[in-house]
């Protein structure tokens, strides 16, 4: 029952010409938002229209005089408003990303009825570019592999595109201060070298707000690793401040090669306050900065256990677990549930850097990642992320390219998989089954 | 030993993420009355509380220190040779402190509050920044509002020394007339031609903003502090929980039910509120049984809160302090000699508690009326904030059970009125003893640990 972050739902209306960078942010801040803990979706009026229109031909579909076509784009919009009310009667959720051009008072109008009508709030963002170094390096990266374009070649489908570009231009009636002064909404200008903010209505505007401010398409990369095999990890018990076995050691030096050998610009380096992760620094040689939100999950009264010796002592807690690993909390411990919320300004910091190397732990790296990669809290508590493996993760195109990079340092598995029998009334053996080996 | 291992590494184990790698100056803009030193003043006592050392620097102070008294608003007046002389004087000593703070005094971000209102000004500024390599933001304030406006001239403008000899009309009419000196030269940031300086312009007391070219997490924290902040009216609401049965036995923490006095306080607190006829009060509690049985007495819905949960006294948890000096007399010592930094074996420390409080308190900014029912420690870093205590004092803040503290913003600062709501209940207040050296006997220790059964 935590803070709410919203009473009714709300749409998120994007606003803007092609290539401005609206369904980049548009899946970005769903991304962010449901990791949060706020059901979001998006609404992509292109996939509307390409699911009606099977073969895309060329620009001339979005002359402004073709009749023909804008019935069936006012038809897709309709479609989509309807789509989003059943998102929010019927699936529980609470905030729509509507995105599409909506680049004229009308369209909008008609989006602010709708709303109105409904009782959901509205938040405009609008994306305004003219830089054409932008908008041509946008085209190519994510227009010129769009289904659209399937069967142009390069020179081609950026001729088109552009063509596209244009029959919206005429039209376009931007936000305006004095004339939108009663609607909410931000408008970004030149990714995100200005910004102009309208009458936030509430927290949720107001996060996203703080959001969008923080993003940014520089390229780099995140490196995420947990910290060298520990003593406590050997002995297969779960949480503690140990330090690095001889394995971690080595595993250390291995990390600091291996960033040695990336050449990496300006790399930062985060660790938690807990030894392992520190000592893992430490054989970097280069300065690292301590985030306590980092820390490994508390395991409360579990801590520094063994699986076996959990099953023991809490055998129906230890099932509880294995029935909502996201949402269960250890007697005077925590949740992943509460790990995310106490990750969020590591993330928020994240999306501000350019190259950083998180070393942190099992349980968080899980939720890094998955906010990342899109996990839903079903899977995060599930991702494998193994000792002496680094991930390297870099934005591309809509998301995130991984590479996996183990180091070839002996480690021991940490990684317990949902066991087939979650019930309370289960055997020690069936709770047991899928535990790692340990010494 | 692991007291010794603390105080070396101390530095380094609360090495947080760095805030900003070189000082920030931010400098306000705007004519007089647009709300720039209550933005000033807030805005310091905000990154204090977050442990950004922040100090203001007020230039009309330095005026009023050279010009002893204040005649008229015909100082102001443009044309007013010897005024702009002494005015730009006192600018520039300004700046010297400023420097000082930042440069020497281990400042890292300095509030250079003045109405900068001219391209001319601000050019200055920005090449003393520039020559100590300072960042700059601006942060201006532009407002056409003639209520707001008014009201502000009411409640601070008033009570100025500037007009300690002037009845209210007499102040008001010379106050306009001293904006109007202003309006003249006033040049305020523009989008194309100031389109490389970093500024957030508010525009209307938060309608709207325009924030330009945020270079670094500071900037970040700072324009979002200012977009959650408001001055509509209202008032928050502070009190603990109700006597807890941990509290009557004299042990900390823990997760304890109310005790029968906790029971009768807690429905005095359902009275109480109705009695306030308070206008959509929301209520907090945290995520511990003692704050949610006290809500539930006061029959209206509460949202919990995990990070109002009191202060996690690691492997002292549940324990009295006598139990605490038996088996942890070093800690104990530890603690008395930095209260605020000291951190619980597998505990927090109050400096961890600012931080998990953060998100509270820009939440309370957002809010109107709120009642926020939690705990010992936490009540006393929310009050901290609120009444700008220093880390010093913070831990040291008396709260005790069934008291209410109802805060109400009041021109720069707050109004604190205490409400005790006459049930008994035991003292949980453990002031600092006089010896705090781990050498000390056990009796110095525990000189001031409050009675209980």
């Amino acid at each position: 029952d935590r803070l709410k972050f919203t009473n009714c739902p709300t749409m998120i209306v994007m606003v803007g010409l092609p290539a401005r960078g609206k369904t980049y942010i548009s899946k970005k801040l769903t991304r962010y938002l449901n990791w949060i803990g706020v059901p979001t979706q998006v609404f992509n009026l292109g996939q509307y229209r390409r699911e009606v229109v099977q073969t895309y031909k060329n620009y001339e579909f979005f002359r402004p005089d073709n009749e023909e076509a804008m019935k069936i784009r006012r038809s897709c919009a309709s479609n989509a408003l309807k789509d989003i009310a059943n998102y929010f009667t019927k699936e529980q959720g609470q905030v729509a990303v509507f995105d599409a051009t909506n680049t004229t008072r009308e369209r909008r109008g008609a989006i602010i009825s709708f709303a109105k009508e409904k009782g959901y709030k509205v938040f405009f963002i609008e994306s305004v570019c003219d830089d054409p170094e932008i908008i041509e390096a946008n085209i190519m990266q994510v227009k010129l592999s769009s289904p659209d374009y399937e069967n142009y070649d390069k020179e081609e489908a950026l001729v088109d595109f552009l063509k596209r570009i244009d029959c919206y231009k005429m039209s376009y009636v931007p936000l305006d201060e004095e004339k939108d002064r009663h609607l909410s909404f931000i408008k970004i200008f030149n990714v995100g070298s200005r910004y102009l903010v309208n009458r936030v209505q509430d927290h949720i505007q107001s996060r996203i707000v703080y959001y969008l401010m923080n993003i940014h398409v520089t390229p780099r990369s995140i490196y995420l690793s947990r910290h060298g095999e520990s003593e406590l990890n050997l002995l297969g018990r779960i949480g503690g401040d140990t330090g690095l076995s001889s394995q971690g050691q080595k595993y250390a030096k291995a990390l600091a090669e291996f960033i040695r050998g990336q050449s990496i610009k300006d790399l930062k380096v985060w660790t938690s306050h807990m030894k392992r992760t520190i000592q893992t620094a430490e054989a970097l040689g280069v300065p690292y900065e301590q985030w306590k939100a980092l820390n490994e999950i508390d395991a409360g009264v579990c801590e520094e256990m063994t699986y076996e010796e959990i099953q023991a002592t809490h055998p129906e807690e230890f099932a509880l677990r294995d029935q909502d690993k996201y949402r269960y909390r250890y007697p005077k411990g925590e949740s992943y549930e509460d790990l995310v919320h106490r990750l969020e300004p590591v993330i928020m910091e994240l999306e501000r850097q350019e190259n950083v190397l998180v070393i942190c732990h099992q349980a968080v790296m899980r939720c890094l990642l998955a906010y990342f990669l899109d996990k839903s809290a079903d899977d995060l508590p599930y991702l494998k992320c193994p000792l002496h493996t680094v991930l390297k993760l870099t934005p591309l195109a809509y998301g995130c390219k991984v590479e996996s990079f183990y180091l070839n340092i002996q480690a021991v598995n940490t990684h317990r998989d949902r066991p087939t029998n979650v019930n309370v009334a289960r055997k020690p053996e069936e709770a047991l089954q899928t535990v790692p080996e340990h010494l | 030993m692991r007291g010794a291992d603390r105080s070396k590494n101390t530095q380094n184990l609360d090495k947080r993420v760095c805030m900003t790698n070189c000082p920030t100056l931010i400098v306000t803009v705007g004519l007089p009355a647009r709300g720039k030193t209550y933005i000033s003043k807030k805005l310091t006592r905000y990154l204090n509380w977050i442990d950004v050392p922040t100090k203001e620097f007020n230039v009309g102070q330095y005026r009023r220190e050279c010009v002893k008294i204040y005649k008229s608003f015909e100082f102001f007046r443009p044309d007013n040779e010897e005024g702009l002389k002494i005015r730009k004087q006192c600018a520039l000593a300004a700046l010297n402190d400023v420097r000082q703070f930042l440069t020497d005094e281990g400042g890292q971000v300095a509030v250079f509050d003045a109405t900068n209102t001219t391209r001319e000004r601000r050019e200055t500024i920005l090449r003393f920044a520039e020559q100590n390599g300072f960042k700059v933001f601006f942060v201006e304030s532009v407002c056409e509002d003639p209520d707001v406006i008014a009201e502000n001239i009411v409640q601070v403008k008033l009570g100025s020394p500037d007009y300690t000899h002037c009845n209210t009309e007499e102040a008001v009419a010379d106050f306009m007339k001293r904006i109007k000196c202003y309006e003249n030269s006033y040049q305020p940031l523009d989008e194309e031609l100031d389109r490389d300086l970093s500024f957030i312009k508010i525009i209307d007391v938060g309608r709207r903003y325009l924030v330009n070219r945020v270079q670094d997490h500071i900037q970040s924290r700072i324009v979002y502090y200012l977009m959650n902040i408001h001055i509509t009216p209202r008032s928050i609401y502070l009190c603990r929980h109700g006597e807890s049965d941990l509290n009557i036995k004299g042990r900390i923490g823990g997760d304890s039910g109310l005790s029968a006095r906790g029971k009768e306080f807690a429905k005095s607190l359902g009275q109480f509120i109705q009695s306030q006829n308070i206008h959509d009060l929301k209520v907090w509690t945290s995520q511990m049984k003692r704050t949610i049985q006290t809500a539930e007495a006061v029959g209206v819905p509460y949202e919990q809160w995990k990070a109002l949960n009191e202060i996690d006294a690691g492997v002292c948890e549940e324990l009295t302090y006598e139990e605490i000096q038996q088996r942890y007399p070093l800690e104990f010592a530890l603690r008395d000699q930095d209260k605020y930094r000291y951190r619980y074996p597998k505990g927090e420390s109050y400096e961890d508690l600012v931080q998990r409080l953060e998100p509270v308190i820009m939440e309370l900014e957002r809010q109107e009326n709120v009642l926020v029912i939690c705990h010992q420690a936490v009540m006393r870093c929310l009050l901290a904030y609120f009444l700008d205590k220093t880390a010093e004092e913070l831990p040291y803040l008396k709260c005790p059970l069934h008291t209410v503290l109802k805060l109400t913003p009041m021109a720069y600062g707050c109004k604190v009125e205490s409400v005790c709501l006459n049930v008994d209940a035991v003292n949980t207040h453990r002031d600092r003893p006089s010896n705090i050296d781990v050498s000390r006997l056990p009796e110095e220790a525990l000189l001031t640990v409050p009675d209980h059964h």
